[in-house]
């Protein structure tokens, strides 16, 4: 795998692989010192043309965490903001030899764009309502740890889905690991053949939401109100809403975060023991550790420099420790 | 009812010479001509249509076309040529270069430019440069609403007695029913076509793309089906009320076909075109994301494409029009979401669509020939005919070469051509306007020399 652009990049057999690695990081996470040297000496670009918290931090602490050199760039700030082309801004930073670039963008396509453009290897952190594919990656870890396997568990994605790539991703995601997915929401904010396209069940409404093993409730913004693909918040909440009473005890509850509370998800269902919102933050670090490891520390370096020490992972040398 | 050559090009340069094209397979639909023939060409003019071997002219230029095919040359009724404004992409010179490498012996350019064709003065400009440039007959469309703002009309009467071919704001539907209504009301006294570009921005919206399964998965805004055939819907009405006529442009989905015809049946004086990109390619392209499959209206559906297919053979859609967009490179190189619409289309619309249709048996080759000139009919123009007297608007093909579409470069100023890379069959050698030798392909004039 040379970049990480779509779920579609990666056959079932590339996640089982990148998820076992995210295990064995999330071991070294719980040791004393959670630095490992894998990629030291390595380069890492990320680059934020638009919001994000977590994404952002968690692949900065990730790239941090494998001794990595990271350089971080928002659009806030950046030249983009003067209007330097994306082209150009690639062109710009290449020139620091990256072994690679994180991008989150506002427009579909654009990370593939980059991958054109760079010797780097390219992550997707979410491009437009396209995709997201390190935060299915981490939802299948999460739900993997709690679960053991995903084969034939069966997962309701509810909400805003016309406008998520997390929904999106997700659904490639779940279905490659032999999940079955079934969308809902109100028929405004369900996109039109998304049955074909993405091989999922659609529903309009919650009366069989008792069926999945997992409901992944999904971020509603305010917006959508204005553009009146819903009457009111009021209203969504009222027949959406995942909340004590909807979500039975069996049934585990995820979410993309940030959360509007009150709106997708009732307060109680949040901090709940059904929750595994916090298990999916945790996850996200120890999967974009893996993804980096998987596209990096298998490469030759563009200067022709050494491997990347293999070793490290089941033997972490803490930094700083002598010799 | 005008002879394309009496638009504006470099015709000054003395009369043309004589010319024989001699053995070549002459197909035209309209004169009912499908045979080995030698056509002479004298003053511009084809003088006779000789059996083949028989065409002697003294004096005049010989092209041996033993093997290969003559038609009557193309005319595409919707080109823009950015002029004024952004030459940077393409001019009147490049522009009609790039419609006589495609066989074309006339275009009508968009008036959609930087500042929009909107007063006299402007097409009178453009005329006077045409005169001077165009490899080829050009006809200059004007806005129906000033500015393009969908506001007020033109000054429609003097903008057709300055030389306006027909009216346009294509590029952006008329939003308003009132004014639409008074642009008909007045064609009454202005005469000209009225080319609308069907599209409802409501419906529309932020859309990118065709909205369906592609869209979905891509999670781009999709543009309905609906956004084009309700207006065209809305305007055949609007048209049939007023006793007026429309053109619509590059029609691109089944619904659209079903309303022309539903509003053809109930009378309405109204005609269509559509593009050989909606013809051969479909909203599979844009999963690659790659901006060249960029277009307004979008790429649709393979559904949608027979059904234009489907159309185009009956006739129901008139003719074929490139919407021929040149763009820098700098509007196509970046994310899809943020990338111009469009692609040049002039140097492969016969050969994609001889390839992607002639070829496989879906059209025959008369028919496709007679929609490439029908075009100029719906401005009012003699469509190219091959017959004695008329004027020699000719183009000399080889069916049979293959090549690949852009590898020796474009004509075109703008290299954003969404057939770039392909193979396609049938070459256009030479073009003939009005008897002048508006394209000669480079490898064939070799040829002959040798």
């Amino acid at each position: 795998v040379k970049h990480l652009l779509s779920i579609a990049d990666l056959d079932r057999d590339d996640i089982e692989r990148i998820l076992e690695r995210a295990e064995s990081f999330a071991e070294v996470g719980r040791r004393d010192i959670k630095k490992v040297p894998t990629l030291r000496g390595r380069t890492i670009v990320s680059l934020f043309m638009e919001a994000s918290t977590r994404t952002s931090s968690s692949f900065e602490l990730a790239a941090k965490r494998l001794s990595a050199d990271v350089v971080s760039l928002k659009a806030a700030g950046s030249s983009a903001e003067k209007g330097e082309s994306l082209k150009d801004t690639i062109a710009t930073l290449s020139a620091y030899g990256p072994e690679a670039i994180v991008i989150r963008a506002r427009e579909a396509g654009a990370p593939a764009l980059v991958a054109q453009w760079t010797e780097a290897a390219v992550i997707n952190a979410g491009d437009g309502k396209h995709e997201h594919p390190t935060q299915a990656l981490l939802d299948l870890l999460a739900l993997r740890r709690r679960v053991g396997s995903i084969e034939g568990k069966r997962i309701w994605i509810v909400g805003d889905v016309l406008h998520s790539r997390v929904a999106r991703s997700g659904i490639l995601a779940f279905r490659a690991m032999g999940a079955e997915v079934t969308v809902c929401g109100p028929p405004t904010l369900i996109p039109r053949g998304v049955e074909e396209a993405l091989g999922c069940k659609v529903a309009y409404d919650l009366g069989r939401l008792g069926e999945a093993d997992v409901v992944y409730a999904l971020r509603m913004q305010r917006e959508r109100m204005s553009e009146a693909f819903v009457p009111s918040i009021r209203e969504y909440a009222t027949n959406y809403q995942i909340d004590a009473r909807r979500l039975g005890p069996r049934q585990l509850l995820m979410h993309p975060g940030p959360v509007n509370r009150g709106v997708e998800l009732a307060p109680e269902v949040i901090d709940g023991p059904s929750s595994l919102i916090a298990d999916q933050v945790e996850a996200g670090l120890y999967v974009r550790m893996a993804v980096l490891y998987e596209l990096l520390a298998g490469r030759e370096r563009p200067g022709g420099g050494a491997r990347a020490d293999d070793a490290a992972i089941e033997e972490p040398t803490p930094i700083g420790e002598p010799a | 009812v005008r002879t394309i050559s009496s638009l504006d090009w470099r015709d000054g340069d003395g009369e043309p010479g004589d010319l024989v094209v001699r053995g070549a397979r002459v197909v035209d639909p309209a004169s009912g001509l499908d045979e080995a023939r030698d056509v002479v060409v004298r003053g511009g003019e084809v003088a006779e249509i000789a059996p083949a071997g028989t065409g002697e002219v003294p004096e005049a230029e010989v092209i041996d076309a033993d093997g290969l095919h003559l038609f009557p040359a193309f005319f595409d009724p919707h080109v823009h040529l950015r002029t004024p404004g952004r030459e940077d992409e393409e001019d009147l010179e490049t522009g009609s270069r790039a419609a006589a490498a495609g066989g074309y012996c006339g275009i009508a350019a968009m008036a959609n430019t930087e500042p929009p064709v909107d007063t006299p003065a402007g097409v009178e400009a453009l005329r006077e440069r045409a005169s001077r440039e165009a490899s080829v007959p050009i006809g200059f469309m004007a806005c129906v609403t000033r500015g393009m703002r969908g506001e007020g009309l033109t000054d429609m009467l003097e903008l057709r007695e300055a030389g306006a071919v027909g009216f346009s704001d294509d590029g952006l539907p008329i939003k308003s029913t009132r004014l639409l209504r008074r642009a008909l009301q007045y064609q009454r006294i202005a005469g000209a076509q009225i080319a609308l570009h069907e599209e409802d921005p409501e419906l529309s919206g932020e859309g990118v793309m065709h909205e369906g399964e592609v869209s979905a998965a891509l999670g781009l805004a999709g543009i309905p089906t609906l956004s084009e055939s309700t207006m065209i819907a809305r305007d055949a009405l609007i048209a049939g009320y007023e006793n007026a006529r429309i053109h619509v442009q590059h029609l691109s989905c089944r619904e659209s076909v079903e309303a022309v015809a539903a509003a053809k049946e109930a009378g309405v004086n109204i005609t269509c075109e559509a593009s050989p990109h909606h013809l051969a390619l479909t909203d599979e392209e844009v999963r690659s994301l790659d901006p060249i499959f960029k277009m307004h209206s979008p790429l649709r559906s393979e559904e949608d494409r027979k059904a234009l297919v489907e159309a185009l053979r009956t006739g129901l859609i008139e003719c074929v029009a490139t919407d021929h967009a040149p763009h820098s490179i700098d509007e196509k190189e970046v994310p899809f979401e943020a990338a111009a619409n469009g692609t040049t289309g002039l140097e492969t619309a016969f050969a994609v669509l001889h390839t992607e249709l002639v070829v496989p048996g879906v059209l025959d080759l008369a028919t496709l020939i007679g929609r490439m000139g029908a075009g100029a009919a719906v401005i009012d123009l003699e469509p190219p005919r091959i017959a004695q007297g008329a004027d020699a608007n000719l183009v000399l093909c080889d069916l049979d070469a293959e090549w690949e579409a852009g590898a020796e470069g474009w004509e075109s100023r703008s290299e954003n051509c969404a057939f770039a890379g392909r193979t396609l069959r049938g070459r256009v050698l030479v073009t003939v306007a009005a008897g002048r030798i508006a394209y000669r392909n480079r490898a064939f004039s070799v040829g002959v020399a040798a």
